[in-house]
């Protein structure tokens, strides 16, 4: 393993900035994996450390392939995550809606430059992401449709879904979005949650980004569990389910979980008295893509995404 | 008249709302054509909410003056405003990234697509921001490139310093003004001052040339009394000439080293090429890290407030003088 620095920023008051890249094996530039890019991305660094960790033990047992090589970034934005803030602590700016990044720009612009310049001519990149939401996901691999999007490179995964979004004007800053135009085959890997840590989830996720590399052969030994046949699709046909009442939010269903009609998902409580406003329930038989994660409700909020199973069977 | 427009459940005992004050001429009728006024999309921009106190204020006390209806937007962003934050609390993404909104998306966005939906159609929007808590700018008003044929001449109009005609951007494409624009909804974005304070004199300024455009556009009876410096100007009263800045005529001046940066400049002043506009020292060394010189002669429009700078920091921004 070959550790280099990419970028470095000199702070007033801080110990430098500096981000970190990983590189295993030597050759060709095949994957390149970008770990945090928002400050309470625990769970992604978390994930990018242990794949760190098995790469590492990869390499020396020689289960990398010759001639190609890996990248890992675990984490630009530890400045965040060590003071507790989502964004660039200082301003406030999202690392990754700068992307493809500007050498002679605003801080997040450079960094994002810097970054993008690093990973820019991998075959493959995965970021591990986090959704603008607050929210948990059953694992699967989401892309942002650009004409270059590669479903059935996703599929590599076999994480349980793999799903298509089209962009809005907002998202073609992404890193997702400007690696695809920059002819980098781009996946965004979401784990179960952001801001805490589930090592079992954790797991699933580090087993995929691995399996991925196995079948596209910049790894030649690694024995992974089995695969999921992904189910894809386009995120327009999620059933969205809103809260028509605010308050208490109290989940029945996490992500993941297989739901008939009618079954009960979640209820919303008046948090003074206790009483029930409104009770959640599946209008389809379906699996919970997404699911709220907060104690709180808003009024009219996103509380579940499902996948229509009903449809499919 | 007060309304509320768009409403919503927060978690615990509150209404979320977003209110506007109609101001609807009197015997006139025509009140269907309408003048509006809106800000607060960010949360720590305050100069507009002395600009919608002083319009509806000085309508109020001559209502006979106005012609068709004024609607009067303060707060978009009620939530930022409240708790100090340029952001929708718990919300990702900046609201005035997030138009046209979406009716089945989260509460922002619902919001947003609420908040164009009232707009659409009308004759006039003046969209107030303050810029940031970073930087200070000169009273201008920002034109996407596409609207400039439709917009420019009644930004001259307003009377501010300086009018920037940017290209157009894909991101920029979620602004409340480029959905408005797009669909044929005038609408001029106006940047002034900095955020989270209120410049008196600017606000009263942009007050006036809101009057004024108001006028032309016959929303407003001009009277004989507007002479005086009291009351509100008629349109052929005599008005800045703005720079009217277009194409790669702007210089930027992001900051080489961090540290904290220094300067006695301040905006709509003209610099000279090479000289100093301020120096990013170290407080810890007390030495000089960086002296920042303008790169070409100019008009600065843009200054930093803030005065703690990261390599990267926006310091100032230079409109370059043409040459003769």
């Amino acid at each position: 393993m070959k550790q280099e620095t990419i970028f470095e920023l000199q702070s007033p008051y801080r110990d430098t900035f500096c981000i970190r890249a990983y590189t295993f094996g030597r050759g060709e530039p095949s994957v390149a994996i970008v770990g945090t890019m928002r400050g309470d991305e625990v769970q992604q660094q978390y994930i990018c450390s242990q794949i760190v960790a098995e790469l590492k033990k990869l390499e020396q047992r020689g289960g990398l392939t010759p001639g190609q090589s890996i990248m890992v970034i675990p984490s630009c934005n530890h400045f965040s995550l060590n003071v507790g803030r989502r964004f660039w602590a200082m301003d406030g700016t999202d690392i990754n809606r700068m992307f493809p990044g500007y050498d002679k720009g605003e801080t997040t612009q450079r960094i994002a430059a810097a970054v993008f310049k690093r990973i820019e001519g991998y075959k493959y990149g995965m970021q591990l992401a986090s959704y603008y939401l607050p929210g948990n996901f059953v694992p699967h691999v989401r892309m942002l449709a650009t004409g270059y999007e590669d479903v059935e490179g996703a599929r590599l995964f076999g994480l349980p879904f793999v799903t298509i979004c089209t962009p809005r004007p907002f998202d073609t800053t992404l890193l997702n979005y400007n690696w695809q135009i920059w002819n980098t085959r781009a996946y965004s890997v979401y784990g179960s949650e952001t801001d805490s840590i589930n090592p079992p989830q954790a797991r699933q996720t580090v087993e995929a980004c691995l399996r991925f590399m196995q079948r596209v052969g910049a790894v030649r030994q690694y024995e992974t569990l089995p695969a999921c046949d992904s189910i894809c699709f386009d995120e327009g046909e999620l059933v969205n389910i809103k809260a028509t009442e605010a308050g208490i939010f109290v989940c029945l269903r996490p992500a993941g979980s297989h739901v008939e009609a009618g079954e009960e998902l979640a209820r919303i409580i008046n948090p003074y008295d206790g009483e029930m406003r409104e009770r959640i329930m599946a209008p389809v038989r379906s699996i919970v893509f997404f699911v709220h994660n907060r104690p709180l409700t808003l009024q009219g909020a996103t509380l579940f995404k499902l996948y229509n199973t009903a449809k499919t069977s | 008249m007060i309304e509320t427009f768009f409403s919503t459940q927060l978690p615990v005992d509150e209404q979320f709302a977003l209110r506007r004050h109609v101001l609807r001429g009197k015997g006139r009728k025509d009140r269907t054509r309408r003048f509006c006024i809106v800000t607060g999309t960010h949360g720590d921009e305050l100069e507009g909410q002395m600009v919608c106190y002083e319009v509806g204020r000085r309508v109020m006390v001559e209502p006979e003056r106005l012609c068709g209806t004024l609607e009067i937007y303060p707060a978009l962003n009620p939530l930022g405003i409240d708790t100090i934050q340029r952001g929708i609390p718990n919300f990702d993404l900046d609201m005035n990234r997030i138009f046209p909104g979406d009716p089945q998306g989260s509460m922002a966005e619902q919001a947003a697509y609420s908040v164009v939906q009232e707009l659409q159609g009308a004759d006039m929007v003046i969209d107030i921001h303050s810029s940031n808590l970073y930087l200070r700018e000169t009273p201008q008003v920002r034109i996407n490139v596409l609207h400039e044929a439709m917009l420019v001449p009644h930004a001259i109009t307003l009377g501010v310093d300086f009018i920037w005609v940017h290209d157009a951007a894909t991101v920029l494409e979620a602004t409340l003004a480029h959905t408005l624009n797009q669909g044929g909804t005038p609408c001029l974005v106006v940047e002034m001052g900095v955020g989270q304070r209120i410049n008196h004199k600017m606000c009263n300024r942009l007050v006036d040339g809101i009057f004024r455009l108001m006028a032309q556009m016959n929303f407003w009876q001009t009277g004989e009394t507007d002479a005086k410096a009291d009351k509100t100007p008629c349109p052929g009263a005599e008005i800045t000439t703005p720079i009217v800045c277009r194409g790669d005529s702007v210089a930027f001046l992001n900051a080489a080293v961090s540290g904290v940066f220094l300067t006695e400049k301040k905006t709509g002043e003209n610099v000279a090429e090479g000289e100093e506009i301020g120096q990013i020292v170290s407080p810890l060394t007390s030495q000089v890290l960086c002296r920042v010189t303008a790169p070409c002669s100019g008009y600065l429009f843009t200054v930093r407030a803030y005065p703690i700078v990261y390599e990267g920091s926006l310091m100032a921004r230079v409109y370059k003088t043409p040459h003769e």
